[in-house]
């Protein structure tokens, strides 16, 4: 056992896990955030990606020990009490989810995506968007409203 | 995924000092192949001994034309790096098309490399560079590192701690990515130095792992053009066959990307 502690959106945690515990089963079981989807498990898919230091990461391919004094950022962490993040609004307009599981790890992703673009001065075009949402995987919208929902975020953002 | 004891180290030292006293211990950096493979249980080990945390692993220098990349450098690091990009571009570009965003910001250098998982992408690089693996014990030459699908050269208890290279006058390289799991089904590295030499590396492809073309060096070495590949031929009793691709069609996809290759390097 491994007493891990977290600034956990904004909030300081603790917990006392079994060393093979993942950050995903840390925050929603211990923590009790279940924002975070666990989809295929296998590093696939992305419904699990949270944010560790302002970087997006796999929380299913991660041990919460591993993540022991972090600051992680989860889809519960994004919004201003009830002013929805810019990004979860532009899925919201485009209609960038249809059954809404993958939304979390993509809004996530979108965020790290958006933010690392501003950053480095690039503009986000529809190519790059596409390439960044490698680690994302949607059964629903065949992409088309999430590339729409980011384009839209980042002209928000910018 | 069994029980595991996890630890983290903060020096070298105290890392090997860990894996002497563990049973079955494993080093973890990012752990973007080690997790998943212990989540299959197909890697069972009594210890985890992180690396992430030890400073001098980390971190970029690029002196003249000396490249040095600490081992628990991260791949998007790597990408995103100016100091490498100004002198050896290609390595950058490599990196960045590694897994995904989220893999590459947590996957190192030093992992990918111990790891010599015959579809990954850095070996291909290491050996074309000629570059240096230094450990905790000695350095190695990239050409008696890689020994065949996931074994390289290191002992029990070594750990890579950077790696090392001249920067090429050209470099680049061209990977054709597995459809559904973007691994390389044949990625090509090549790089040409100031004395006019050539160095090809080939991953993905190779029935035994990471391996250098003598025969596209050597018509690479007398002409700088992709059209001097026309007349070599790749042998194809030497190439993986799989439900992904025959040995004839990755044969042809080594050259086919070797000749993008040279087309990028310029």
């Amino acid at each position: 056992m491994t007493t891990v502690n977290m600034t956990v959106n904004g909030r300081k945690v603790s917990g006392e896990v079994s060393d093979r515990t993942l950050l995903s089963q840390f925050l929603r079981e211990n923590l009790n955030l279940t924002g975070t989807h666990v989809g295929c498990d296998t590093s696939q898919c992305g419904a699990c990606v949270v944010h560790v230091d302002g970087k997006a990461i796999k929380s299913c391919t991660t041990l919460a020990a591993q993540m022991d004094g972090t600051s992680v950022t989860t889809i519960e962490g994004l919004a201003n009490g009830a002013d929805l993040h810019p990004v979860q609004a532009a899925f919201r307009e485009h209609h960038g989810l249809q059954c809404g599981f993958c939304t979390p790890g993509m809004i996530m992703t979108a965020v790290d995506m958006i933010e690392r673009a501003k950053a480095s001065g690039r503009k986000l075009d529809e190519k790059t968007i596409r390439a960044e949402l490698e680690g994302n995987i949607c059964r629903c919208t065949g992409y088309h409203n999430i590339v729409r929902a980011i384009e839209a975020a980042a002209a928000a953002m910018a | 995924m069994y029980d595991v004891n996890y630890h983290r180290a903060s020096s070298v030292e105290e890392a090997a000092s860990l894996m002497s006293r563990a049973e079955d211990g494993k080093f973890v950096a990012g752990g973007q192949t080690l997790i998943p493979t212990m989540k299959q249980r197909l890697a069972a080990p009594s210890d985890l001994i992180d690396l992430r945390h030890i400073a001098s692993m980390k971190g970029i220098r690029v002196e003249g034309g000396k490249v040095t990349i600490g081992a628990a450098t991260t791949h998007a690091e790597v990408a995103g790096s100016a100091d490498i990009a100004r002198v050896c571009p290609g390595i950058c570009s490599l990196a960045s098309h590694i897994g995904d965003p989220a893999v590459r910001h947590m996957g190192t250098i030093g992992g990918s490399i111990a790891n010599n998982d015959p579809a990954a992408d850095y070996p291909a690089a290491m050996m074309a560079l000629g570059a240096d693996i230094v450990t905790n014990k000695r350095t190695i030459a990239a050409d008696d590192f890689f020994a065949g699908l996931f074994e390289t050269a290191l002992e029990d208890g070594e750990i890579i701690t950077s790696v090392s290279f001249s920067a090429p006058v050209k470099c680049a390289y061209a990977k054709f990515a597995n459809p559904a799991s973007r691994y390389a089904m044949a990625g090509v590295f090549v790089a040409r130095f100031d004395d006019g030499s050539v160095r090809v590396g080939v991953t993905g492809a190779g029935s035994d792992g990471v391996f250098r073309h003598k025969g596209m060096e050597d018509a690479l070495t007398s002409d700088w053009n992709a059209g001097a590949l026309d007349g070599v031929s790749v042998d194809e009793g030497m190439m993986l066959s799989d439900i992904h691709g025959d040995a004839a069609y990755r044969a042809n996809l080594v050259k086919v990307m070797a000749k993008r290759a040279v087309a990028a390097a310029g």
